[in-house]
């Protein structure tokens, strides 16, 4: 059974489904959405059991010719790297319509279809083994987000939802002639060629040529996740989203640029990321350690929120490029805990705003008291974004600054003093927000979580102590997947060039 | 001389339409004007037959007519692309010409007219040939542009396009006349031969060539003409001119470029490179700013006359086939951009700026779903048509060594999603204007639905058709 196609396309099933209801049911709209979702979940949960944490190779293949004639396949399959954020997608996306569920009442229609095709889009993307269908994939995923932002976005909706395709498309664009000039590498004769990415990672292409595809690839990945200093679309776009299309935004798809740094950047470009490695791991600190200042200094909470993204998601860069395997795999799992954390954090301010329509910290204080359950659920969710031990965050930044240790010790302590930083600036986001004399100006507006809204939280926390206290079950399937990437890159490095300390 | 009955057998596609098109002139003259309908049929019978017709025909690479005439498969693909073409434009116009009270059966007999002239142009291996489907294609066009007699406008753009039309033309000639006197022939075989060792005759006279390929195609810098014309002309004529003339002249760059002149690629490759990242720049650019929606489509037909340009350069059969496959793509895109349109209207009056669009995607949402379709797949986003044709022209001219072709190609694709989606949010935002009103019929929608369904397929289920286009290959090799 073709499981992983049915779970890509299962939400536009759905979607269809949705054309069909009338407008006006927008219980029903939503209804439908969220059953799609959750079966696409119950699915990726089968398919994450099933999954054997033994092999290294890709799981529950489909693979058929889609254009012959260019060399063109529909292969999909699933791998250690894959799994994890293939889970997060699917874990997201209900309780990112749950979260809308509430709050956006006009459109609805629209907006479930956006949503669903999205998620097709996003699965699609993360488990795609052929060049081509992967950027269809990753193109398609712009158009949804374009309207999430345009249409049911803040005051600056239009200017932010242009910025953000106009950036992530020229990124991409210079990617699809790299993916071009691959295939005509791969074979003399049209017949011979491919986009098969394994058989493309076996390929050898010389160091002048290398170095441009790469950089080629790198640009798009590094606008997608963002790596500093391509990061100025991100704010925009975070804070005129709707809560729903933010938290899907910082969850999911900045993932897909470091998803991309690992399922292609490295394997088809050994040679060249051993030698920008440096580069990108450089320009990563500065993203952890500007990301984390900047948050520091917003007076808008959920800009704070986007920027700490780009702090976060330096360090996720740094690990990728550490090319070890605990920092690889601390990488890996760290962009599921970000998409859990952040996508948390997005998931409270969306709540916070729904109740008082600001954004500014000075609005607010003393929420803790007429917000009681809301505290403690935050609380959890901002420690585990600034990786307290026991918290799903601490593992994941533990294992990349052990791994980035092995290789440069530099990068590994200017790296924790990011980590330092994002402790200051998330604890003294919550104090000022929750702790304190009451400042908020409409209490009687203030009411506590209602039942859907707890619902939102209920599975993030389960995660994230999950994850905190027992990380096997995922460790364990990204392991034998990690470490054939990081060996195959690592037996290109030459004895000179080699930095071992 | 009569002819052999093998040579009138060859060009069956060719009769059905020139027959249907002297049929429903004639209807037109005996009809009484508000019972013209059924010419309306006439046209889309003969259409479908004659596309029947042309897939059926097998094909040949010898010529027929004394070298004139030669049914190969770029003939056979080009002209099916032609007659989709027709059949959509036909659905597209009956009920704009009839609500505007236009004379049904010449305007239909013109279309095929015109079609018969890029049909002749896709099948010519000849250069008087290739001047004769030109003429055809083109004087029909000019007649068209003014079609609406009483609208200032329209004549304005019809005497314009005629004028710098006529011109391109004379500059065509004058091209046919130096090659003739270089080669002593006409054919596109003295041509081939000639073309290993030209002589500076004719080099000019391919120059001049190219000069009046390049106005009909409205490639920069012979552009000037195409954004007041498509802005003058009444909508369905802009529609169908921005297409069937492409295809025309398409058929011409690929008939005289990559196969008579295949020799000289190394020569005329760089200099159609830079026309082709010129034209793209400009008409990107210039596609930006624009607030008339035939305007907009105007600079974005000359962007894309760029691309299609692209696999041009790219002088091999895979680039050859990725011009048929864009050119089909195009087809459905464009003319269902200006379906979407033609569905509109201002007090009666075409809804020609970007601003009447505001908001009616809340009014007819199936309406602001095609449209986005079909901008997504002018900006070249997978998963429609546009995106395949791009990415095979751009595989093509990377193959032949152009990386920088295909790179401004990427890039200025990049810019056109701005402006393209700008056209799609508009729809989805504002309050619509109390002025806009729908006037769509049941052949508008079908159109729009066949357009769509289209985008869709070539986007995602092109093995079939790409298998078809890529018979064109075949006459390069």
């Amino acid at each position: 059974m073709p499981v992983l196609s049915i779970l890509i396309f299962l939400p536009v099933a759905a979607a269809i489904v949705v054309v069909c209801i009338d407008r006006r049911k927008t219980d029903a709209l939503y209804g439908v959405g969220l059953a799609g979702t959750l079966a696409v979940l119950a699915l990726s949960a089968v398919v994450f059991f099933r999954f054997d944490p033994n092999q290294a190779a890709l799981q529950f293949v489909q693979r058929t010719a889609w254009i012959p004639s260019a060399g063109v396949s529909y292969y999909v399959g699933v791998d250690g790297i894959s799994l994890p954020l293939m889970m997060l997608t699917t874990v997201i996306m209900p309780l990112a319509l749950l979260s809308a569920w509430g709050s956006i009442a006009d459109r609805v229609k629209e907006f479930v279809l956006s949503m669903l095709v999205l998620e097709t889009a996003l699965l699609g993307t993360f488990l795609s083994a052929d060049l081509v269908l992967f950027y269809v994939f990753w193109e398609a995923v712009l158009i949804p987000m374009y309207f999430i932002i345009g249409l049911w976005g803040g005051p600056r909706r239009s200017y932010a939802a242009i910025k953000f395709i106009l950036y992530t498309m020229a990124g991409s664009a210079l990617m699809l002639v790299a993916i071009i000039t691959l295939y005509l590498h791969s074979g003399a004769q049209p017949g011979e060629r491919t986009f098969d990415l394994i058989r493309l990672g076996r390929l050898p292409v010389a160091m002048p040529l290398q170095a441009w595809l790469f950089g080629a690839f790198a640009l798009a990945f590094a606008i997608k996740v963002p790596v500093w200093p391509l990061h100025t679309w991100l704010p925009d776009a975070h804070v005129e989203a709707p809560t729903a299309g933010s938290v899907v935004l910082a969850a999911v798809l900045l993932k897909m640029g470091t998803y991309g740094f690992l399922r292609f950047l490295l394997p088809l470009f050994p040679q060249a990321a051993l030698q920008f490695a440096p580069l990108l791991s450089v320009l990563a600190i500065v993203g952890i350690l500007y990301g984390g200042i900047v948050s520091w200094a917003q007076p808008d909470v959920k800009r704070l929120v986007a920027m700490s993204s780009v702090s976060h998601l330096g360090l996720v860069t740094l690990g990728a490029f550490a090319l070890t395997v605990p920092a690889v795999q601390g990488s890996l799992l760290q962009m599921v805990n970000h998409g859990i954390s952040t996508g948390g954090l997005f998931l409270i301010v969306g709540v916070l705003y729904d109740r008082t329509h600001s954004r500014q910290l000075d609005d607010y204080g003393g929420v803790a008291a007429l917000m009681p359950r809301l505290a403690p659920i935050a609380l959890i969710v901002v420690l585990s974004s600034l990786a307290l031990p026991g918290t799903n965050g601490f593992v994941g930044e533990f294992l990349i600054l052990l791994g980035t240790f092995q290789t440069n010790p530099a990068y590994a302590a200017l790296a924790s003093s990011g980590v330092i930083l994002s402790a200051v600036y998330l604890l003294w986001m919550y104090q000022r927000v929750m702790q304190g004399p009451v400042a908020v100006k409409e209490r009687a507006r203030m009411t506590d979580l209602t039942r859907r809204e707890q619902w939102l939280f209920i599975p993030l926390i389960a995660l994230i102590f999950w994850i905190g206290v027992y990380p096997s079950p995922l460790l364990r399937r990204s392991e034998a997947s990690v470490r054939a990437l990081v060996e195959q890159v690592t037996s290109h490095q030459s004895p000179v060039t080699s930095y071992r300390p | 001389m009569t002819p052999p009955a093998i040579d009138l057998r060859s060009i069956i596609p060719e009769l059905v339409i020139a027959a249907t098109a002297m049929a429903t002139m004639v209807g037109g003259l005996f009809l009484p004007a508000g019972r013209q309908h059924p010419l309306r049929w006439l046209a889309a019978l003969g259409t479908v037959v004659a596309l029947g017709t042309t897939l059926a025909a097998g094909s040949s690479s010898s010529p027929a007519f004394a070298g004139m005439y030669v049914r190969d498969t770029l003939t056979r693909v080009l002209q099916a692309t032609a007659l989709v073409a027709v059949l959509l434009a036909q659905w597209l116009s009956g009920d704009y010409v009839e609500r505007m009270r236009l004379d049904i059966g010449e305007y239909h007999a013109l279309v095929l007219v015109a079609a018969l002239g890029a049909m002749l142009m896709a099948a010519s291996s000849d250069l008087i040939m290739l001047f004769l489907g030109l003429e055809t294609l083109s004087i029909p066009l000019y007649v068209l542009a003014a079609f609406a007699r009483t609208d200032p406008r329209s004549q304005e753009a019809g005497l314009k396009y005629f004028l710098l039309g006529a011109f391109g033309t004379a500059f065509f000639l004058y091209g046919i006349a130096l090659l003739f006197g270089a080669t002593g022939s006409t054919g596109f075989q003295a041509l081939a031969e000639q073309a290993h060792a030209p002589k500076t005759f004719f080099r000019a006279g391919v120059a001049l060539l190219t000069i009046g390929l390049a106005f009909k195609a409205a490639v920069v810098p012979f552009h000037f003409w195409a954004p007041d014309v498509y802005e003058g002309a009444p909508l369905p004529t802009t529609a169908y001119m921005s297409v069937i003339a492409k295809v025309g002249a398409f058929a011409a760059f690929v008939r005289v470029y990559m196969v008579a002149l295949a020799a000289l690629a190394a020569q005329w490759s760089t200099a159609l490179a830079a026309i082709s990242v010129l034209t793209m720049i400009v008409g990107n650019v210039a596609a930006l700013r624009q607030t008339s929606i035939k305007r907009l489509l105007a600079y974005s037909s000359i962007a894309h006359a760029g691309f299609i340009l692209t696999g041009v350069v790219a002088g091999s059969p895979a680039g050859a086939s990725a011009v048929a496959f864009y050119l089909l793509a195009y087809t459905f895109m464009t003319l269902g951009a200006f379906g979407v349109v033609l569905m509109l209207h201002r007090r009666g009056e075409e809804a020609d700026r970007i601003a009447d669009l505001t908001g009616l995607a809340w009014r007819a949402p199936a309406l602001g779903g095609a449209m986005t379709l079909f901008m997504v797949s002018l900006a070249g986003l997978p998963p429609t048509a546009g995106f395949l044709a791009k990415f095979y022209v751009f595989t093509a001219a990377l193959d032949a060594g152009q990386t920088g072709v295909a790179v401004f190609g990427v890039l200025t694709s990049v810019v056109s999603a701005y402006y393209y989606l700008r056209v799609a949010y508009t729809m989805f935002t504002g309050q619509p204007s109390e002025d806009v009103g729908f006037a769509g019929g049941r052949w508008v929608t079908a159109a729009l639905v066949a357009a769509s369904a289209g985008v869709l397929v070539l986007g995602i289920f092109p093995s079939r058709v790409t298998a078809f286009v890529q018979q064109v290959g075949q006459v390069l090799r």
